[in-house]
C-alpha cells in the first residue's frame, strides 16, 4: 500500500465536505491523499460524490468545509484556470469550432508560448496518441475513440502534473473501451502524471488504476490497489459493487482469531474468515467469490466445507459456464467454471454438493 | 456510402429480387411516400398558393406590366413607330389619336390611360381630360354641315341603312330588349368605297350593342363616324354608287367637294383643345410606353427615368427613393446591430439560469409580443414626445432647458428606438435556444486548459453562439427592413421607410405600377442579403430552435 503520509502527498483532501443544498452533504468528511505519479480510480455509484470530489479538485465546485492541497499549496482559491490541471470531459469537450490541432494548441496559445514551440508539441501530442494525420480534421469529422484520443492529447499537451478525467470512456463501444483503458495506464505511467480517474465501470476501475477509491453515500468506503479491492473487500458495499458476489446470511456464533462460525438463516453451520464482525450474536452477510466455489467433488482441497445446492439454471458463456443454484435458502447464488475439457456441465434440477475454503469466505457487515 | 456494389459478382445496374432495376424500385417505393407527403401538405399549400404565392406575383407583375397604353390607343402607338420622335408626329398620328382617344373618351378609359401617362410626363392626365370633351368639337364642324344638308344624317336608320348588313338590318330591327343581340355586320362593299366610315361606324355599332346594349337603329351615331365620312368623301370618288341611301351620300360627296365646305385638320383641332397637344414630350412619352412592358416603374425606383436615348438619371431635385431604400437598409442595420447589442446578454443569462427561473423571466421577454404592436408604438411616443415624459424627467432635473427640449420622436432616433424595443424578442429567441445547446462543459474545458474568463467566451463560447446572433439578425433584418407600422407613427418625414412610400403608392397615388417595382426590388435586396449571408456564414448554421 502506497504511503498515505501527507509529507509527500502531491494531491491531498483534508476533511472536505460539500453540500449545495446546505441540507444534506454530497461528500461527508473525505480525506485522501495521493502520491506523485499514482493512478488513481473513484468508483462509485452515480450519486456517490465521486464526480464532486472531482469537480472540487479541478475547481469548478468548492468545497464547503476543509482543504485541497496541490503539491502542498491549498489551492481552494485558486480559480480553475490557474491550477494547471489537464482534464478529460466525458463527452470530450472538444471545440467544434476549432480544428484538432487549434483544439490542441489552445492550452498552449492561452500560455502565451510562441508559434513554433506551439506547433512542436501539438505535434508531439498528435503523435503520442497516434492521430499525428488528424490535425487538419474537426472533431466532428473523427469517431468517437479518435476524439477520445484528441481530448486526452489536450488534456497533456501542455505538460500537466495532474490530470482529471471524468468518465472518459462512457461513450465508446466495448472493444475500443478496452483498447483505451490499456492505452491511457500506459501513457499515464510512461509520462509519470499523477491521474484521478471517475468511473461507475468497475472492470475499468480494476484495470487501470493503481489504487481503487470505492466511493458510496459521500464517503470513501475501501481505498485499496484492485487485487486487495476484490479478494479482500472491508464490507459488504464493496464486495457487491466490485465483481460477482454471492451472499448468505446468518448469525455469529463464534469469534476465534482469523476464523468465525456462523449460523446461516436456514440452520447451517459455516467458517468464514471475520472482517468486520467482532462479537457473538452479530447479524452478518458471509461472501464468497462465484469462481472460489467448487462443483467437482474431486478437486476439493482439504478443509473446504461443504454445501449441498440444487441447480436451477445452466448458462453457457463460452469461456466459461455460469450455473445458478439454491444454496442455503438463496436461490441466487451463482458459481463460475472454466470452460476446461473435464469440467461438468451441469443440469437444472440435479442436486449437487459445492465446497469452498474458509478463508475464501468473508464475514462482512450485514445491511 | 455513394457506391454500394450489392454482391460485387455482377456488372450493370444492380437489379432487385425480381429482377426490376434496383433504382426503379425504389423509385416506386419512395413515390408512394411522396404522394403520401404531398397530400398532407397540399391543402396549406394551395391555401398559400391561392392567398399568398399568386397574389404576390400578380402584384410583381404590374411591375413590368404596360398594357394599358396600346389596348387604349392602338392606332397612335402603331403609327408613332414609324416616327423617329423628332418635332411634331405626323398628321396620321393626330388623326389615330382622334379616333383613339375617341372611343377611349366614350369608353370613360381616357383618364386612366392619363393617370398612367402623367406618371412620366406631368400634366398628362389634365391634357387627357380635357381632350375626351374636347374632341367632339372636331367632329361637330362635320356634323352640323351633314345635318344641315340633309337632317337624315343625324337619325340612326339612314345610317343603319347605309352601312348594315340587310340580313342584319331585318334582325336587329326585330330585337327586343332582354334577348341576346344579333351582332353587327357591315354590308358587302360599304368597307371599299367608304373604309374609314366603315370602321368607325362598325366601332361605334358594337360599342352601343355590346357595352350599352342599345340598338344601333335606335342611337344616332356619334361625330367621330361624320369625321370619317368627310375623310372618305373627301379621298375618294363615289359617283357610281348605287347601294342604299345613294341620293344622300351623293349629295353630301358634292357637298364636301364645293369649297364652301368647313374643315379642319386634325392637328389643328387638337391645338384648339390645349396647345400641349403641339409640344412633342407628349407625343415622345406615348412612344415610350407604347410596348406592353415597360421598365419605366423600375427606372423610377432607382430614381432614372426613360428617354428617347436610354435611361438617364432623374434630376437631382427629384430623386428621392434610393435616398429612402438606402435609409432603409442603414437604419435596419442600425437596428439590428442595437437588438444583438441588448438581447445577447439577456440570452447569456437566461441560458445559464436554472430552467425554471429561467422560464419566467422569458415570459418577461415574450410579454411585449402580447402586447398589440400599436398599443407599444404609442407608448413610445408618449414616452419620447416632447412634452412627453423622457423629456418632463429631464427637464425637472435640470438637464434640459425648458426651451430647449430633446427631438426624440418623428426622427430617425424614435423609429429607431421603437423598432429596438418591438424586434428585440426576434433577437432574444433564437439566441437563447442556440445557447441554451451550448454544453457547459465547453466552459469547463476551456478553464480548465488555462483559460481566462474573458479568452474562455471569446474564443469557445462566443464563436458557438454565432449562430443564434445569425438567426437573430437575419430575422430582425428582415422583419425591420419591411417594417411599415411603427416608422409611420413614429417616424416623422425623417425616420420613414421605404415600405411606408411603397403604401403611399398602393393606397393614395394609386400608382400600383411602382409601388410593385418599389417591392421588388426591396425583395431582390432582402433576397441578395440572404444569399450574400449563406455565402458567408451558411444557412446551415442558423438555427431558431
Amino acid at each position: 500500500m502506497p504511503d498515505t503520509g501527507t509529507s509527500d502527498a502531491f494531491v491531498a483532501f483534508e476533511r472536505v465536505q460539500k453540500s449545495y443544498d446546505g441540507e444534506t452533504l454530497v461528500v461527508k468528511d473525505l480525506n485522501l491523499t495521493l502520491p506523485k505519479g499514482e493512478f488513481l480510480t473513484m468508483l462509485g455509484p452515480s450519486g456517490s460524490g465521486k464526480t464532486t470530489c472531482l469537480m472540487m479538485l479541478a475547481g469548478f465546485e468548492t468545497a464547503t468545509h476543509g482543504e485541497i492541497k496541490l503539491d502542498g499549496v491549498s489551492i481552494n482559491n485558486i480559480p480553475p484556470h490557474k491550477r494547471g490541471i489537464g482534464m478529460v470531459f466525458q463527452n470530450y469537450a472538444l471545440f467544434p469550432h476549432m480544428t484538432v490541432a487549434e483544439n490542441l494548441a489552445f492550452p498552449l496559445e492561452v500560455r502565451k508560448i510562441g508559434k513554433s514551440e506551439r506547433e512542436k508539441k501539438v505535434k508531439r501530442a498528435l503523435d503520442m496518441v497516434e492521430m499525428g494525420a488528424f490535425g487538419g480534421r474537426r472533431p466532428a469529422q473523427l469517431s468517437g475513440g479518435q476524439q477520445q484520443r484528441i481530448a486526452l492529447a489536450r488534456a497533456l499537451v501542455f505538460e500537466p502534473e495532474l490530470v482529471l478525467m471524468d468518465e472518459p470512456l462512457g461513450a465508446l463501444d466495448k472493444q475500443l473501451r478496452e483498447k483505451m483503458q490499456f492505452e491511457i495506464t500506459n501513457l499515464a505511467h510512461s509520462l509519470g502524471i499523477t491521474t484521478v480517474y471517475v468511473t461507475h465501470d468497475q472492470t475499468e476501475a480494476l484495470t487501470m488504476s493503481d489504487r481503487v477509491a470505492v466511493f458510496n453515500d459521500g464517503r470513501i468506503q475501501q481505498l485499496a490497489p484492485p487485487d486487495e479491492l476484490y479478494e479482500a473487500p472491508q464490507n459488504s458495499f464493496v464486495a457487491q459493487f466490485i465483481g460477482e458476489n454471492n451472499t448468505l446470511e446468518g448469525v455469529v456464533t463464534e469469534v476465534k482469531g482469523d476464523v468465525c462460525t456462523v449460523k446461516l438463516d436456514d440452520g447451517e453451520i459455516i467458517e468464514a474468515q471475520p472482517v468486520n464482525v467482532s462479537k457473538v450474536g452479530e447479524r452478518t452477510r458471509v461472501s464468497i467469490r462465484p469462481e472460489r466455489v467448487e462443483v467437482n467433488k474431486e478437486r476439493l482441497q482439504e478443509g473446504a466445507h461443504t454445501l449441498k445446492a440444487k441447480v436451477l439454471e445452466f448458462i453457457y458463456m463460452g469461456d466459461i459456464f455460469r450455473t445458478r443454484l439454491s444454496v442455503a435458502g438463496n436461490n441466487d447464488f451463482v458459481i463460475k467454471t472454466r470452460n476446461a475439457p473435464d469440467q461438468i456441465r451441469l443440469k437444472p434440477g440435479e442436486e449437487i454438493e459445492i465446497g469452498w475454503l474458509p478463508q475464501d469466505c468473508r464475514a462482512l457487515d450485514a445491511p | 456510402m455513394t457506391d454500394a456494389t450489392g454482391d460485387g459478382s455482377q456488372s450493370g445496374p444492380m437489379l432487385a429480387a425480381d429482377g426490376t432495376p434496383l433504382k426503379k424500385s425504389l423509385a416506386r417505393a419512395l413515390r408512394m411516400q411522396k404522394m403520401r407527403a404531398l397530400m398532407l401538405i397540399a391543402p396549406l399549400l394551395l391555401f398559400v398558393l391561392v392567398t399568398f404565392i399568386a397574389p404576390i406575383a400578380d402584384m410583381l407583375f404590374r411591375s413590368v406590366e404596360n398594357q394599358i397604353v396600346s389596348d387604349t390607343i392602338p392606332n397612335t402607338t402603331a403609327v408613332l413607330e414609324e416616327w423617329d420622335g423628332e418635332g411634331l408626329p405626323p398628321e396620321a398620328a393626330f388623326e389615330a389619336a382622334y379616333y383613339d382617344i375617341f372611343l377611349a373618351a366614350e369608353r370613360k378609359e381616357h383618364t386612366k390611360l392619363g393617370t398612367r401617362l402623367n406618371y412620366e410626363l406631368t400634366g398628362a392626365s389634365s391634357l387627357f381630360r380635357k381632350s375626351g370633351r374636347g374632341l367632339d368639337d372636331i367632329g361637330e364642324v362635320y356634323q352640323d354641315q351633314f345635318k344641315d344638308l340633309d337632317r337624315d344624317w343625324d337619325e340612326a336608320e339612314p345610317w343603319a341603312e347605309l352601312m348594315g348588313d340587310p340580313a342584319w338590318l331585318s334582325a336587329q330591327a326585330a330585337w327586343t330588349k332582354g334577348e341576346r343581340q344579333p351582332a353587327f355586320a357591315l354590308r358587302d362593299g360599304v368597307s371599299d368605297i367608304l373604309p374609314k366610315t366603315a370602321r368607325e361606324y362598325a366601332v361605334f355599332a358594337r360599342y352601343q350593342q355590346t357595352e350599352e346594349n342599345k340598338s344601333p337603329l335606335k342611337e344616332e351615331p356619334w361625330t367621330a363616324v361624320h369625321t370619317a365620312l368627310y375623310e372618305d368623301l373627301k379621298a375618294g370618288d363615289l359617283s357610281g354608287y348605287t347601294g342604299p341611301r345613294a341620293e344622300m351620300l351623293k349629295a353630301a360627296d358634292a357637298l364636301v367637294d364645293s369649297p364652301d365646305f368647313e374643315t379642319i385638320t386634325f392637328q389643328a383641332g387638337f391645338e384648339d383643345i390645349d396647345e400641349d397637344w403641339l409640344a412633342p414630350d407628349i407625343w415622345r412619352t406615348i412612344k415610350l410606353y407604347s410596348s406592353s412592358y415597360t421598365s419605366g416603374y423600375f427606372l423610377n425606383s432607382v430614381d432614372m427615368q426613360l428617354t428617347p436615348d436610354g435611361p438617364e438619371a432623374r434630376p437631382e431635385n427629384e430623386r428621392i427613393y434610393m435616398l429612402l431604400f438606402q435609409r432603409t437598409l442603414f437604419m435596419s442595420l442600425v437596428i439590428t446591430f442595437s437588438c444583438i447589442l441588448l438581447g445577447y446578454p439577456v440570452a447569456y443569462i437566461l441560458s445559464n439560469l436554472p430552467s425554471r427561473t429561467a422560464n419566467l423571466l422569458m415570459i418577461l421577454v415574450l410579454l411585449p409580443f402580447w402586447t398589440s404592436l400599436l398599443v407599444r408604438t404609442s407608448a413610445w411616443k408618449v414616452m419620447l414626445q416632447q412634452q412627453g415624459v423622457i423629456n418632463d424627467v429631464l427637464v425637472w432635473l435640470g438637464l434640459v432647458a425648458d426651451d430647449a427640449r430633446l427631438a426624440m420622436i418623428n426622427n430617425q432616433f424614435g423609429t429607431i428606438v421603437a423598432m429596438t424595443h418591438i424586434l428585440l424578442p426576434f433577437m432574444i429567441l433564437p439566441m437563447f435556444s442556440v445557447m441554451s445547446t451550448i454544453p457547459h462543459s465547453y466552459v469547463r474545458a476551456a478553464k480548465s486548459l488555462g483559460a481566462t474568463n474573458w479568452t474562455t467566451f471569446w474564443r469557445v463560447y462566443f464563436p458557438q453562439s454565432v449562430p443564434g446572433i445569425g438567426a437573430g439578425s437575419i430575422l430582425v433584418f428582415i422583419l425591420s427592413i419591411g417594417y411599415y407600422i411603427t416608422p409611420e407613427i413614429v417616424g416623422g418625414t425623417t425616420g420613414t421607410f421605404i415600405s411606408n412610400r411603397i403604401a403611399y403608392h398602393i393606397s393614395s397615388s394609386l400608382n400600383w405600377g411602382l409601388a410593385a417595382a418599389l417591392g421588388a426590388i426591396l425583395l431582390a435586396v432582402v433576397l441578395l442579403l440572404y444569399w450574400a449571408y449563406d455565402k458567408i456564414v451558411g444557412i446551415d448554421n442558423v438555427k431558431l430552435g
